[in-house]
């Protein structure tokens, strides 16, 4: 991405705020993905811990999630192995095989069922309080400012970090909370992608994904297609620029 | 296994021996004390078990508990009887006669074969249950001495040797020892044998050390005047929650259920229960538990009496106790939390260790941590406070279920239930299984090629891979509807690039249309 410098200036003074917000509060400690270009945009060189984050689904995923399920597993399983995740959700459809190939020990997830929103945000704050806890998943279709930056400073308070993986109900609810404004530390979209027609193999290949992180505080946004998480949950880059478009046949570059 | 010879053998030395024998196992001629060589040699396909001797004497001590229901004085006796002193109890049952009715039918529903005799002293009624002639008998009052008289001197509760003894100098019955001398008696056989005539015929008391009560574990605060607002129930359930976790820990036991109940000035009766995932008797663990449902109790016009109950317990070593309790009354021996612990790191960034709950604690003792390093008291409270809130069948882990059919494959359990099994994904499985199937409009040219497009709600998707099928057939050890199902489950992406696993239910038949389902999502 090419920056002006009225744009690079902006950026610098962003960064400088956003050091200042979190002086006293945590150390920095990160997760990096491993992907060079993916851990570059990110302040910290890798997605902060003792934060919210938030992931939705794209392109059709909007109500089930899950590709962003899944994007969320692989980063769950590289994130403090071995300590629980609490699960909330509305729907119990997680399905556990599922899970643990794509490395998330399914064994370290604590699932909470609520149908109502309110009440899975009650419980995400909960978990997010408990330092036992490696992570805090939300399943949740709106959520307000207020309500976010709650469970921002109680991720904040106890080093536990929080996802809130998006799931709008109707078309309705997603065009009305896609961009509405919260306190998540980086939003990020995941779309499926068509497989890869070059291989030349037939059935279904290996999974890939838009993923793009489209808001990051103290980082700058991006756009990459990866490949699904292995059973370590590592995901891998398909191609090195970014911002293409899916009609475009895919090349393994890098 | 009752009419199959059985018998429970025992170790003794390096000798195997008999020490119990089913009716069966007894008309064979195996009694107990045969060494178990002799009793297969008796009969080959003889059915045998290992004795538990602790495991009787626990189930006997229960068994006397149980008997608090005819008198609060009972005693297990020896490794197969009790001792219940009615003295005073019977007309509350209908008379000695219905008390040992009651107590012989109520045994026999509970399957326990067993003899009762009442007598005026425990020897005679010993005599009696062992070796009289009736199952359930009753001496009247003073008529001991002959009843007991015609019995076999084994009935004064004599060890065999020295009944044996007796027998040998023709002293057959108790009643053949009423005509000698005491004097003779005991030079000749030690006071033994005295003092057990003695007892039986009740010259000599005989006190039974009866079982101590069960602890009742519950607390109860009355009031002068009735309270009615919500600051005045807190502090009173704080303090009855205090009180009950200090007998708790007196008995090293935590609560795993506590009830609290609320009786009302107009003679209503509140009552709110609470749960634990694990044993607990952290006061302010509880006391949160119960802050959020203390709305529920309505004061009406006011409540004059609280009583707090634990009706479920477990054991509770004192190790897995927090450190503070909230009170600082309480909190003099336990030390006071640190302050947060401020260290600058070299670029500036600030690290703060909070107190209580961190790995830098220096003096506190670490939490206990199984062996995954996973702060399970901890986690203990988060369940428990999700789980009053939202239910107990909300929470819970996911744990694996042998079986192929991809919905029972997996089963939410509850927390710390010791976890078995292993997940299995040598196949592809998806992230998402659906609640239950979603029947689709598939367009299938091919009867047994994956359809070409399909219709899921409302969404038209045209598939452009696929792979498959994989076919999943029924249990048929559970019935005949799931014994017959059969699909065959493909993998498909569609344009967009979503991958689905879709199943054709059955198999292909040539008129009937097939029926197409949507089970679960891939990533």
């Amino acid at each position: 991405m090419i920056k002006t410098g009225k744009s690079g200036r902006l950026e610098a003074l962003r960064r400088r705020l956003w050091a200042l917000e979190r002086a006293g509060r945590q150390s920095r400690a990160v997760l990096p993905f491993g992907l060079g270009p993916v851990d570059e945009v990110l302040p910290g060189k890798g997605l902060t811990l003792a934060a919210l984050h938030e992931i939705a689904g794209a392109g059709g995923e909007e109500e089930d999630g899950a590709v962003a399920a899944a994007f969320l597993a692989g980063i769950l399983a590289r994130l403090k192995p071995g300590l629980p995740v609490l699960w909330c959700l509305a729907v119990g459809d997680l399905y556990a095989p599922g899970l643990a190939a794509l490395g998330l020990d399914p064994q370290r997830l604590i699932l909470v069922r609520s149908p109502r929103t309110q009440e899975v945000l009650w419980a995400m704050e909960e978990g997010l309080r408990n330092r036992a806890l490696a992570a805090v998943v939300g399943e949740i279709d709106t959520l307000s400012l207020p309500a976010s930056r709650r469970l921002l400073l109680a991720a904040e308070a106890s080093g536990v970090t929080g996802f809130a993986l998006r799931r709008w109900r109707s078309d309705r609810v997603a065009a009305a909370q896609r961009l509405a404004p919260n306190a998540a530390q980086t939003r990020w979209r995941v779309a499926p992608q068509a497989g890869d027609v070059s291989a030349g193999e037939p059935g279904v290949g290996r999974p890939r994904w838009q993923v793009e992180l489209w808001r990051c505080r103290g980082g700058v946004a991006g756009s990459w297609v990866m490949e699904a998480c292995d059973a370590t949950g590592h995901m891998s880059l398909v191609a090195a620029m970014a911002d293409r478009s899916a009609a475009q046949p895919d090349s393994y570059a890098g | 296994m009752p009419d199959r010879p059985f018998v429970l053998a025992l170790s003794v030395g390096n000798r195997r021996l008999v020490s119990a024998v089913n009716a069966a196992a007894e008309a064979l001629g195996i009694a107990p004390g045969l060494s178990l060589a002799d009793a297969r040699a008796l009969h080959p396909a003889l059915a045998v078990a290992e004795a538990d001797l602790a495991g009787d004497a626990a189930a006997l001590r229960r068994l006397a508990q149980w008997c608090n229901r005819y008198s609060p004085w009972t005693a297990p006796h020896g490794v197969d009887g009790v001792f219940l002193d009615v003295t005073g109890c019977a007309h509350l049952r209908g008379g000695e006669a219905s008390l040992v009715r009651d107590l012989v039918e109520r045994l026999l529903r509970q399957g326990i074969v067993c003899r009762a005799a009442l007598a005026d002293t425990a020897g005679a009624a010993w005599a009696m249950a062992r070796c009289g002639s009736s199952d359930s008998a009753i001496v009247p009052p003073g008529a001991a001495r002959q009843v007991i008289a015609p019995l076999p001197v084994v009935a004064l509760r004599l060890d065999p040797a020295l009944a044996g003894e007796l027998e040998r100098l023709g002293l057959r019955r108790i009643g053949d020892l009423y005509a000698l001398p005491r004097a003779t008696l005991a030079v000749r056989f030690g006071d033994k044998v005295a003092e057990c005539l003695d007892q039986a015929l009740g010259a000599a008391a005989e006190p039974l050390l009866p079982l101590p009560p069960t602890p009742m574990r519950w607390t109860r605060c009355r009031f002068a005047e009735p309270i009615g607002t919500p600051e005045a129930i807190m502090a009173a359930v704080h303090r009855l929650i205090q009180r009950l976790c200090r007998s708790l820990g007196d008995e090293m036991l935590g609560a795993r259920r506590l009830v609290l109940s609320s009786h009302r000035v107009d003679g209503e009766v509140a009552e709110v229960t609470v749960g634990t995932a694990r044993p607990s008797r952290d006061a302010r663990h509880l006391f949160r538990l119960f802050a959020e449902r203390l709305g529920a109790i309505d004061p009406g016009l006011g409540v004059e009496d609280m009583l707090l109950a634990a009706p479920v317990v477990e054991r509770l070593a004192a190790a897995q106790l927090r450190i503070a309790l909230s009170p600082p009354e309480e909190n003099a021996a336990c030390g006071k939390p640190e302050s947060a612990r401020v260290a600058a790191e070299a670029d500036g960034n600030i690290v703060v260790f909070p107190a209580g709950r961190s790995a830098a604690r220096p003096r506190a003792p670490a939490p206990p941590a199984d062996q995954d390093g996973v702060d399970a008291a901890e986690l203990a409270i988060l369940v428990d406070r999700l789980a009053n809130r939202l239910g107990l069948r909300s929470v819970g882990v996911l744990v694996p279920r042998e079986s192929h059919v991809p919905e029972r494959a997996q089963r939410l359990a509850p927390l710390f239930a010791p976890a078995k099994g292993v997940w299995r994904f040598d196949r592809p499985r998806p992230i998402r299984l659906l609640p239950r199937p979603e029947p689709i409009e598939a367009m299938a040219p091919v009867p047994d090629d994956p359809p070409i497009s399909f219709r899921w709600r409302r969404l038209q998707h045209r598939v452009r891979w696929a792979d498959g099928p994989e076919r999943i057939c029924g249990e048929w050890w559970r019935g005949n509807e799931d014994g017959e199902a059969l699909r065959d489950y493909y993998r498909v992406e569609d344009e967009a690039g979503r991958r689905f696993w879709l199943y054709r239910d059955g198999l292909y038949r040539p008129l009937a249309t097939p029926r197409w389902f949507l089970h679960g999502l891939f990533a």
